[in-house]
This record gives C-alpha cells, sequence and structure tokens, in this order.
C-alpha cells in the first residue's frame, strides 16, 4: 500500500527543479543587486560613491545620513578651528569638509508627509473599497456591471493624462501642496483596484454566515462587522499592500502638486543631488530609510499578499 | 415555540415562479418535513418563513403574529444551514453564544446557558476546539447548539445533513427526532431525501414545481398518495403504474388491465372516459400463476432480505418486491397478483388520485 494523497499533479523532478531554482536566484539577484548597491552607497564616503572602478570593499562612514538630515555651509578652515571640540559625530564628520552644520533638512518633514499621505489614502481606500466591494457583492445593485465597468475604465488610461486638469482644479480647490488633497487623488486611484479585489474576497466568504448572524438578532452591519469582516482580514490586508506601495511610490502627481509643504519624499530625495556636488551617499541614504516602512509592512503581511498575488488560482 | 401559518404564499424571479400559493400550518411542536427535488421551491419558503427572502404575496404567521415583511431578526427562530454556517473565527462556545451575545445577555448566563447547550447535545467536551477542527457530525452538533440555545419560537432548517456522509447522516436523524423528543420544539425542515422525511416528520409537504403536491403524515402520503408525482417521488423502489382506459363509476370494484381484470378498492366518484393508471406499490405484488396479468422476468436485485424483480409487461416495467427465497430467471413468465386494497387510482391527464373507499376508510378512521 501506498501513503501517498490523492494527488494528480507529479512530482517535479530533480531536473526541473534545478533549472526552476536557477531561474528564481537569478531573477532574485538581478532584483536585489539594485538595492544592495544603494544600500552600500548610503555608507559610502561621497569620493568613494563615485569612484572608478567602483569600489566594493570601503570604510563604512555615516557621512551620507549626516548630509541627509541636515543642512551645511562652507567655512573657512580658520573658522572651524575657532569652534572648540565637535559636538557629535556628524559635527565632525562634516567639518573633516570644511563645512559646519546649519540645521535639520527638509528629510524628515517630507519623510512624516509620505507616512502620512500614503497610510491616509491606503485606510481610505480599502475603507471604501470594502464597503463598496460587499455592497457589489451581496445587494441587487442596479446596472451593477456597468458600474463595476465604469470604476476599473478609471485605471485604464495613464494617471498623467489628466495631470494638468488636476493640476488645475486644485490650485482653484485650494488643495495644491495639502496633504488632504493628496490623500484623495491617491484614494481616488486606488479605490477602484480596492473595490475589484475586494468584492473578488467578498465574493467567496458565503452568505449564509450573515444570514445566520441576521437571523441571530444582529443587524446587516452589525453581521457584516461581526461576520464578514474577520473572514475578509486576508484580502484586505492584501489589498491595503497593493494600495500602499502605490501611494508611497508614486512620483509624477508627487512632483507636480507638491512642492512645499506636503511635498512627499519621492520628489524630494533627488533634490538632494544639486545641493554641494553630487551627493550620492546622501540619496542613497534617503532612498534606504524610504524602503523601510513599505519593507516592514509587506514582511508583517506576507503571508496575505501571497494570498492576494495567487487569489483565485487555487480553489478549495 | 409557537405554530407557524403560511397563506397563499407566493414568490416570483422576475418571470420565474419558485413558489406558488402555498398553503399549509404547523401546528406547535410539530416536526414538519418539506420534501421535493431540488428546484421546487421548498428552500424558498423556507427562507421566506425565516425572513431571508420577502414573498411577492400571500402571508406568513407565527403565533398568530403576522411576520410576512419583518426582519429576520425580529422573529425570533433559528435556522440551521446546509453548510452549518459557523465562524471559523470563533471556537465552539463562541458560536453557540453568538445569538446570546446580540440580546445583550451577561456574559454568566451566556456561559450557563452555551454549557447546559452543549451538554444536551453531548458536545460540551469540544467547547473550547475550533470549529475548523470538527468532524461533520461534531459540526453539525454545534450548529444545532447555536439555533437551540435561544430557545426560539421555531427551528428552520435547510438540508442540514446534506453534506454528511451517510453512516453519520442516519446516526444525526435519530438524535435529531431524539432531541425533538425532547424538546418539543415546532421544526421546519427540507430535504430532499424521502428516507431523512419518512423517518423525522410528523407532517410532510412534498412540493413539486412551487407547488404543493400532498400535505399530510408519512403514512397518508405513502398509503394515498394525492398525485402521481407524489407516487412517483416517494418509496424506493417508486409506485408502478399500469395504463389503462375507460370511464369509473361510483360504487365499481373492478377495472380492466391488459385484458385481466383486477379488484380495486370501491371507487367514490364518477370519473368520465379518459386515460388512467393504476399505482400499485412494489409490496403488494405477488407472484401467482393463476393471475391473468402476465410478464416476463427482465432483471431481479438481491437485498437480503427481500429481492426487487423487474418484470416486464405489456405496458413497460414494473418493479415487485418479493421475499429473497424465491428462485427467479431471468426470462421466466410470471403471473402478477395485486392486493386489491392497497391499490391507487390516478387520472393520467391532471394526474390526481382518484377518490377510493381508502381514502374514506382513512377519514372513518380518523373521525371514529
Amino acid at each position: 500500500m501506498s501513503l501517498t494523497t490523492a494527488h494528480s499533479v507529479v512530482a517535479p523532478s530533480a531536473n526541473s527543479k534545478l533549472i526552476a531554482g536557477t531561474i528564481i536566484v537569478a531573477y532574485a539577484l538581478i532584483s536585489i543587486v539594485p538595492l544592495l548597491w544603494i544600500f552600500a552607497t548610503s555608507f559610502k564616503t561621497p569620493p568613494d560613491s563615485i569612484a572608478y572602478p567602483p569600489k566594493i570593499v570601503f570604510q563604512p562612514s555615516l557621512e551620507g545620513y549626516c548630509n541627509l538630515f541636515t543642512t551645511r555651509t562652507r567655512q573657512t578652515p580658520e573658522y572651524i578651528n575657532s569652534l572648540g571640540p565637535a559636538t557629535g559625530l556628524c559635527d565632525e564628520t562634516v567639518r573633516k569638509r570644511n563645512m559646519v552644520i546649519a540645521g535639520p533638512s527638509n528629510f524628515m518633514p517630507r519623510f512624516v508627509n509620505s507616512l502620512i499621505i500614503a497610510f491616509g489614502s491606503t485606510f481610505c481606500a480599502v475603507f471604501l473599497g470594502t464597503l463598496s466591494a460587499y455592497g457589489f457583492s451581496r445587494f441587487k445593485v442596479p446596472l451593477a456591471d456597468d458600474l463595476l465597468f465604469f470604476i476599473l475604465s478609471t485605471r485604464m488610461m495613464p494617471p498623467i493624462a489628466v495631470a494638468i486638469p488636476i493640476y488645475l482644479m486644485y490650485r482653484e480647490l485650494g488643495l495644491s501642496d495639502t496633504a488632504l488633497g493628496m490623500i484623495l487623488l491617491y484614494t481616488a486611484v486606488n479605490v477602484s483596484l480596492a473595490v475589484w479585489l475586494l468584492k473578488g474576497f467578498i465574493d467567496e466568504i458565503p452568505r449564509e454566515y450573515e444570514e445566520a448572524a441576521m437571523i441571530d438578532g444582529y443587524t446587516r452591519l452589525q453581521a457584516f462587522w461581526r461576520t464578514v469582516l474577520p473572514q475578509a482580514t486576508t484580502g484586505i490586508a492584501a489589498t491595503a499592500i497593493f494600495c500602499l506601495i502605490f501611494a508611497w511610490n508614486e512620483y509624477a502627481f508627487a512632483a507636480l502638486l507638491t512642492s512645499g509643504t506636503a511635498q512627499t519624499a519621492p520628489p524630494f530625495i533627488p533634490t538632494i543631488i544639486g545641493e554641494g556636488g553630487q551627493d550620492w551617499p546622501a540619496v542613497a541614504a534617503g532612498t534606504t530609510i524610504f524602503l523601510v516602512p513599505i519593507l516592514v509592512f509587506t514582511i508583517l503581511l506576507r503571508k496575505q499578499l501571497l494570498r492576494g498575488i495567487t487569489f483565485g488560482a487555487v480553489r478549495k | 415555540m409557537a405554530e407557524i401559518r403560511v397563506e397563499h404564499l407566493r414568490k416570483a424571479f422576475g418571470d420565474f415562479v419558485a413558489v406558488q400559493d402555498s398553503n399549509f400550518a404547523v401546528e406547535d411542536g410539530e416536526f414538519f418535513v418539506m420534501l421535493g427535488p431540488s428546484g421546487c421551491g421548498k428552500t424558498t419558503t423556507l427562507r421566506m418563513i425565516a425572513g431571508l427572502e420577502l414573498p411577492t404575496g400571500g402571508k406568513i404567521l407565527l403565533g398568530g403574529e403576522d411576520v410576512t415583511m419583518r426582519r429576520a431578526r425580529e422573529r425570533d427562530i433559528a435556522f440551521v444551514f446546509q453548510l452549518f454556517a459557523l465562524y471559523p473565527h470563533m471556537n465552539v462556545r463562541k458560536n453557540i453564544g453568538f445569538p446570546l451575545l446580540a440580546q445583550g445577555m451577561p456574559s454568566a448566563e451566556i456561559r450557563q446557558r452555551v454549557e447546559e447547550t452543549a451538554k444536551l447535545l453531548r458536545i460540551d467536551h469540544l467547547l473550547n476546539k475550533s470549529v475548523s477542527g470538527l468532524a461533520g457530525g461534531d459540526r453539525q452538533r454545534v450548529a444545532l447548539g447555536r439555533a437551540i440555545v435561544r430557545r426560539p419560537k421555531c427551528f428552520l432548517m435547510d438540508e442540514p445533513l446534506g453534506t454528511l456522509d451517510t453512516e453519520f447522516r442516519d446516526l444525526m436523524v435519530h438524535e435529531l427526532r431524539e432531541l425533538h423528543n425532547r424538546i418539543h420544539a415546532t421544526t421546519v425542515y427540507v430535504t430532499h431525501d424521502q428516507m431523512e422525511a419518512m423517518s423525522m416528520a410528523d407532517k410532510i409537504a412534498v412540493m413539486n414545481h412551487g407547488v404543493i403536491e400532498q400535505f399530510g403524515t408519512p403514512r397518508e402520503i405513502y398509503d394515498r398518495p394525492a398525485t402521481m408525482f407524489v407516487a412517483d417521488f416517494i418509496g424506493s423502489p417508486p409506485m408502478n403504474f399500469l395504463g389503462f382506459g375507460g370511464g369509473l363509476a361510483k360504487g365499481s370494484k373492478e377495472i380492466v388491465v391488459q385484458g385481466a381484470k383486477v379488484a380495486v378498492p370501491e371507487v367514490r366518484e364518477d370519473i368520465a372516459p379518459a386515460a388512467m393508471a393504476l399505482g400499485i406499490r412494489p409490496e403488494h405484488i405477488r407472484f401467482d400463476d393463476a393471475s391473468k396479468l402476465r410478464g416476463a422476468i427482465y432483471g431481479t436485485e438481491y437485498l437480503g432480505t427481500t429481492q426487487i424483480v423487474a418484470v416486464e409487461t405489456a405496458d413497460g416495467i414494473i418493479k415487485a418486491r418479493v421475499p429473497a427465497e424465491i428462485r427467479l430467471n431471468t426470462g421466466d413468465h410470471v403471473g402478477l397478483a395485486l392486493s386489491s386494497a392497497r391499490l391507487s387510482l390516478f387520472d393520467k391527464g391532471s394526474g390526481r388520485a382518484v377518490r377510493t373507499a381508502i381514502h374514506d376508510a382513512a377519514v372513518e378512521a380518523r373521525h371514529g
């Protein structure tokens, strides 16, 4: 008697495993090398960062991070010597380049803007998306198919095509360069994705659960909250990641519509280059820090993300 | 507990009429089964009683109160779904206590009620388990627990045993009936399985194409089917039909089928000449060479205590249930003797049963 389970799938041969493994490793390398390069550059000194041939082994330095978080002014060596002992690691580093720290840079406020706008718009898109997906899934909505198509159609043109009208509208409405404006914009872009993804997930939850809860004395909203939502968490998490990644990385609209108080990190990071030579380590440091939140969020929700990607491929 | 009364209930989905003009009453404490093939409207009827579906017309009364247009949560009923609808994110205890939580009952009281219920269903050892690890029968018991914990006016069950293995199903049929005998809850149970219906029901409604074909006790439905559909749907193998022509006169006690005279229960109404059918249950056929009604053995199914014998007659194959000891060979010619007192007569056109002495005897027995 064999103890194999009733799988009809033939186990992959050693050869095909080898080929698959090679492709995966190659792809992983292609994806990860630029990230590793950025990470390495962020710990180089500016001369090391532009050395040719490129330096693989180098003396790590925090100069990039110091430059990222500060603004500096050039001074004469006599003036710097007259200042007395350095007040910290960064102070010491910049003095070696004949500079003194003038104050904090705009990176932190821009980074906080990114956090507020990305998480704010993700929350709004997922909230609206969940409710509308539930409505489309459970109720007879007149013209439901046309409405769903309309929602999807907002994704069919390149968003930049509407950049000029949105720019003019935002100026008129006073939404230019405001966090609220950016949250509204990213929510509008993401809500179509959220509705479609979540409708798929909610369709899979049998409606008997809410019906049972409603017979047991709950209102529809309570039934939704207590029975549908807990079972839709996987779908909601997967949708949230997709929305967050879009809003976090979005560059074109952010560059166009924000310049000061509401500017996000993506349009800000390239501007670092211009300040006093091509400061690649500072740009790399900004990029490295910029990657952290999305990395943490994705690692925390990786199971749900995987389920979101393979969604619909496997039937129970 | 309460009685359920359904009056002229109708449900249409666009052009499709799922339920038409249904009328029945389930008395307080009765176990009522709606039986019929899939798509006959039995589940739709149940969902209308529950308030999950609103009727197109008609009335639903629960304990004398008109609840036709009330929301499900305002009806004080419990529903057991075919797929149980146990919440996977809650353990057994929370699942059973869920309806009580809706009422805002204090948690100590919920705890006590849940434990009483679990003990009644013999699942108290499972209370802290997750529902996803439970076996089919235990899931069924948890679903029942969630229904009875609230002590509602009535229970509605939609094919609750449909997904269980045959072995479990027989066990649960027994358990369900036993539970009913203990708590006497008014129950409406929907199934397409006649075995479940016959073994559990106090009353059965047989439905087809949105119409209740017959409403009665299991015995009435089996012995005196009101239509050819019921006669054919109930019984395994189903009732045999042999066609005959000519009208029937009130008081006649004999008909002619395939040239053979067959004694039947006394006819109690006049029927104009039309295509008719004689209905015979398989167990009311004996082999008797003296009979003029003849056929050839076509095949046999041996069942241990009895055997089902298919006999080819001039009017198609009919099946007889005879003792297992009789030795028969395919192709043998046999005479068929029918138990006259148990035969049914039908009008083939309408499918309706002809009134005979059987029906009157039943009425007399009930009133006498």
